[in-house]
């Protein structure tokens, strides 16, 4: 038993009122709220059977009564609400809202800003902070996505919860051109600081991310949204979303200190570090464009080992760059 | 003291209640005679012992002991729980604020966040709303904190602890201790970075987390830091992490349907060729990389030095020497 009281006692304190709202509910429905096993629910049932006020005689313990496989608080002993937002369980929800709100498209920015009062109203503290109080330093955690909205948002999103499809007018950084296309959309995503669509391209007949701020024009279409039975989002969260498929291409590089930064801005397979400041490095990339773009940016800070024709891709374009420069060889 | 987890568990339960039930102050020995648990305690030392650890549980989680006296005549000063300072305030929901809610939990990928988010929102059901943590999920809002420093840097900023860790201003910089102010963790763009008062620099700073070590450790007491009122965590972050304002403007000539990322951020040229843009500088080296990328498709009119930087990138792509490259800035 290691967890234990730090774990059960906020557990412990909110269940009883939890059941008072729902009467006759499935120990197992109220198991899975609480996000433990129905034997871990079971015992905590049995716990605060055992509690209750002074005297603690019949009369004075919490009763519940169990019916088949449900159960109903008969007796609370005066925990009738749960316990106040602690200041970092407000804190965490707000500045979560805070940061729905700041990103544009996920949400009804109204609906989350009215929440937000609620919660801040909710939270906050009845008369002075006590001199023990054990958060003093305050919410401790701020969000900033500093996105500009695209402006084509509210499509987008109409368009997720009404279930249609859309016409897009795209801008992909990865082949850094703009084009249309109808997709069927499946959810919106916030990956970091980023909002994306997540749809059924039909043009490309696969799933696709679409970040929210490079859509520059969405046509909520009459027809439905009807990705093929078949499509499946990404699992996982974060660069694990964005990251290349399994079958793109593998590059092998040797990063100077002045390109150092790419290994922490974009994912990479692997990193090897040399006394001398530099870094070998394997990454993965879906579009030989995209970066071909990258390396002519980095210069002499990087060289690529792998593949030849990236080595060979990234000299012609460097070789023609010059000639419109008038610095040929 | 060997008492059983559970039985801890049972006998904080009892002090709440009793603690709610109450008016009056009570006395630790009246406490001791009343609760169950500590009856069964056989020395004096043993039964404060229990009974500081006990109280300082209850405070962790938020429950708001009062210490007084009831009469002047009591000898000591007893304990008491006001319901109305205990109890989570009446809170209603709209269906669309408590869906903007139930998103909101869902934000945080990191377990010192996610933690509290879960049992905020097991408050909001047991205090009667309809929060159901699968709403709207065709929206998955995610913000990862993977970083090991995470943890600590918002315990401590929280607590109002100073903290040291060792700190690398770029990644092949000499890792150096930094004795720190936290004011609060801040996800910028998608990046964390912590923000406060530098000790040894006597300044505000921005650390990136993930240019932290493993070795934060808070030290002194609780408490001893105080973010300045008013400050604006995210702002700070900004300033320091985003580019300087820009200085001028860069005149460039694009290939017609090429370079529509350069072309989307751009100023039309004022003398009105379609194929020309200008673009902010506040950078050259930022400028040329972001530039030099398009190779033959975006190539620099003016001005001089970022036409040179240009070039000498492109060069440098023709004749990689990453590990004779200068350092990073």
């Amino acid at each position: 038993m290691t967890a234990g009281v730090s774990e059960r006692l906020p557990r412990l304190l909110t269940l009883v009122p939890y059941l008072l709202a729902r009467p006759g509910i499935p120990v197992a429905e109220a198991a899975a709220d609480f996000g433990v096993a129905e034997a871990q629910l079971r015992r905590d049932l049995e716990l605060l059977w055992m509690c209750g006020l002074p005297g603690y005689g019949p009369g004075d313990l919490v009763d519940l009564s169990f019916e088949g496989d449900t159960v109903t608080v008969t007796f609370d002993a005066g925990m009738r609400r749960p316990l106040r937002l602690s200041g970092a369980e407000a804190a965490t929800l707000a500045v979560a809202l805070r940061a729905l709100a700041d990103a544009p498209g996920m949400v009804d920015a109204d609906a989350v800003q009215r929440a937000l009062a609620k919660i801040e109203d909710a939270a906050g503290r009845a008369g002075s902070p006590a001199p023990d109080d054990p958060e003093p330093g305050g919410d401790g955690v701020a969000v900033g996505l500093g996105r500009v909205p695209g402006g084509a948002e509210d499509a987008v999103r109409r368009a997720v919860e009404t279930g249609r499809a859309l016409r897009l007018t795209y801008y992909s950084a990865s082949r850094d051109a703009v084009g249309r296309r109808v997709v069927d959309p499946m959810r919106l995503l916030l990956v970091d600081a980023s909002a994306y669509l997540e749809a059924w391209c039909r043009q490309a007949e696969g799933v696709r991310l679409f970040r929210l701020d490079r859509v520059d024009d969405a046509e909520v279409l009459d027809e439905p949204s009807a990705p093929p039975p078949g499509a499946r989002g990404r699992e996982g969260s974060g660069e694990d979303l964005l990251r290349p498929d399994d079958g793109a291409h593998v590059a092998a590089l040797v990063l100077g200190p002045a390109a150092r930064w790419v290994a922490e801005y974009y994912p990479v397979e692997s990193l090897h570090a040399a006394d001398d400041g530099s870094a070998r490095i394997t990454m993965r990339y879906g579009d030989r464009d995209w970066m071909v773009r990258l390396l002519l940016g980095l210069g002499d800070a990087v060289e690529v080992l792998a593949p030849p024709e990236l080595v060979d891709a990234r000299a012609a374009r460097a070789r023609e760059a010059l000639a419109a420069y008038g610095e040929g060889e | 003291m060997t008492t059983s987890p559970s039985a801890r568990a049972e006998r904080l339960v009892n002090l709440v209640l009793c603690l709610l039930s109450t008016r009056q102050y009570l006395s630790a020995e009246r406490i001791r005679a009343t609760v169950p648990g500590y009856s069964d305690v056989a020395s004096d030392e043993a039964f404060f012992r229990m009974f500081e650890r006990d109280k300082s549980e209850l405070r962790e989680l938020g429950v708001p002991l009062e210490t007084g006296r009831s009469t002047l005549a009591e000898p000591v000063d007893g304990y008491r729980i006001a319901r109305g300072d205990y109890e989570l305030p009446d809170i209603d929901l709209a269906p669309d604020e408590a869906t903007a809610v139930a998103l909101a939990a869902r934000l945080w990928d990191s377990p010192a966040l996610a933690g509290a988010a879960r049992t905020a929102l097991q408050k909001l059901r047991a205090a009667g709303i309809a929060v159901d943590p699968d709403a709207a999920s065709a929206v998955q809002p995610r913000l990862r904190a993977a970083e090991k420093a995470f943890a600590p840097l918002l315990a401590a900023s929280r607590a109002g602890r100073v903290v040291t860790f060792t700190h690398r201003s770029n990644p092949t910089a000499e890792a150096r201790t930094r004795t720190v102010e936290p004011w609060g963790v801040v996800s910028w763009r998608g990046r964390w970075y912590l923000v406060g008062h530098d000790r040894d620099r006597e300044d505000v700073r921005c650390f990136r987390l993930s240019r932290i070590g493993d070795d934060v450790r808070a030290v002194g007491p609780r408490g001893a830091v105080t973010p300045p009122p008013g400050v604006d965590l995210v702002a700070l972050v900004a300033a320091s992490a985003g580019p300087p304002p820009p200085t001028g403007r860069a005149r460039i000539r694009l290939t017609p349907g090429r370079a529509e990322g350069l072309r989307r951020g751009a100023h039309p040229d004022p003398q009105g060729d379609p194929d020309v843009v200008e673009i902010d500088l506040s950078r050259v080296d930022t400028a040329a990389r972001w530039v030099a990328g398009h190779g033959p498709d975006a190539v620099v009119l003016e001005p001089p030095e970022l036409r040179k930087a240009v070039v000498a990138l492109l060069r440098g792509s023709l004749d990689p020497a990453p590990e004779h490259a200068a350092s990073a800035p």
